[in-house]
């Protein structure tokens, strides 16, 4: 019978932390990587998520030739590094931030629109039998019109 | 620790993208753009990025068009929007609209337009995404675009925030695709056929080919909705249509210029979109905005 008594309790606080985390990724979003985005206009889309040390996400999106544009990838201080790359459609890898000291931002400009696919993985801190960390990672877009 | 397990468990899963299934993933992808997705079962969360409205409107205005009030949804319809599915599709066309209206500097659309966004979202229960304060805001900075953009991107955001946060990606994927019709139909109603050959305009309206697997992705991660099992059905038709314009891209080269900071990717393309193909997209954006805009 105890555990009648335990499941709503944990389901409330297993809700109450999914909300709160989620708040608080907005937040991060907003607060820490926002202003990575410098002179850049953040075009209003949301990208962000939770992830534990060793998980990958992947984001499609197209570019166009009109714009220039800067990538602004963050991860939560108590992260290990965020890497992120970003392939063509023949999956050519483009760039990666692990051959920029894994540098938050990369700025763009294209000669013809594209689709890219970009992929974010936090890296592991390879600490055998300690908890995973995890935090939020935000991906945020800005653009300028081509001068 | 069990409640950890948990936790970690729900978290993982939410938050913005759609998380990819371990077997069995399905997506309706050409051959052409295969190749994008083939690693797609890897990953443990996917995000399918539509242009935003924002960005939408810029790239019109990049292309050196011209604004049309009268190809805008009229605010006087934003009564007649009532469920769920219309206030979702009407909060990304009206957000289209006020982008729009804002690189043009038109100051009274802009106040107009933010109040039938607001409106939008008040009537899908987002809080807080645009409060009285931001209507305010935009009042004294009318003449500000800087300011105004700020305020356009970042009450953008805590909407599709919101609704992503609450569990309602289909709501939130129907913001954008409302948005990204919107930037279409104005696109391809500014065009004159005159001047339709080397038409900086009709340029953007074909790039619009790349995002529509990628509007199909994300409709296809809340498959099941009634409301979005309806958009699938309109934008494969639509898809008959883009499949028509035959778009070949050279190997991307990124090369650094160190003057600017800037990574050039480079590449050449060769598009071919007959008169008759434009017209009839043109037709099909219309007749299928002209479902979400009707009250």
């Amino acid at each position: 019978m105890r555990i009648f008594r335990i499941i709503p309790v944990l389901a409330i606080l297993i809700i109450a932390t999914t909300v709160d985390g989620n708040a608080q990724c907005k937040a991060f979003a907003k607060k820490i990587c926002l202003p990575e985005l410098g002179s850049y206009t953040h075009d209003g889309n949301y990208h962000a998520a939770i992830l534990v040390e060793g998980e990958e996400a992947e984001l499609y999106k197209t570019f166009y030739s009109d714009m220039d544009y800067r990538v602004a990838i963050c991860g939560e201080d108590k992260l290990p590094n965020v890497e992120f790359k970003i392939l063509d459609s023949n999956k050519n890898v483009l760039y990666s931030n692990k051959d920029a000291n894994y540098a938050k931002t990369w700025d763009f400009k294209l000669q013809s629109s594209q689709q890219l696919k970009l992929i974010v993985k936090v890296s592991a801190f390879n600490k055998p039998g300690d908890t995973p960390a995890s935090g939020c990672v935000a991906i945020m877009f800005g653009f300028k019109m081509k001068k | 620790m069990v409640v950890l397990l948990f936790t970690s468990l729900f978290v993982g899963c939410k938050s913005g993208g759609s998380k990819a299934p371990k077997e069995d993933l399905k997506l309706d992808v050409p051959k052409d753009n295969a190749a994008v997705y083939q690693d797609i079962k890897q990953a443990e969360k996917i995000f399918n990025a539509l242009p935003s409205p924002l960005e939408s409107a810029m790239l019109i205005k990049s292309a050196g068009a011209r604004f049309d009030e009268t190809l805008l949804n009229s605010v006087s319809n934003m009564n007649g929007y009532v469920t769920n599915k219309s206030m979702a599709l009407n909060l990304g066309i009206y957000t289209c609209d006020l982008s729009f209206a804002s690189l043009y500097e038109q100051t009274q659309l802009i106040i107009d337009y933010m109040n039938a966004a607001k409106k939008m979202a008040d009537g899908l229960g987002i809080l807080k995404a645009i409060e009285q304060s931001t209507i305010d805001k935009l009042e004294e900075n009318i003449n500000n675009s800087e300011v105004i953009m700020e305020i356009v991107s970042e009450t953008f955001m805590n909407s599709s925030s919101y609704l992503e946060d609450n569990g309602q990606p289909a709501v939130a994927a129907m913001v954008l695709v409302g948005g990204w019709f919107e930037g279409l139909y104005i696109s391809t109603q500014l065009v004159d056929m005159k001047d339709f050959n080397g038409n900086k305009l009709v340029g953007r309206i074909i790039d619009q080919k790349l995002s529509i697997d990628i509007l199909i992705s994300l409709l296809n991660s809340s498959k099941g909705n009634p409301a979005v099992d309806e958009l699938i059905v309109q934008v494969q038709k639509l898809k008959v249509v883009f499949d028509k314009i035959k778009i070949s891209t050279s190997a991307v080269r990124p090369e650094f210029d160190k003057t600017s900071n800037t990574t050039v990717l480079k590449s050449e393309v060769k598009t071919d979109m007959t008169p008759e193909v434009f017209k009839e997209l043109s037709a099909t954006v219309a007749e299928i905005r002209n479902t979400f805009v009707k009250k």
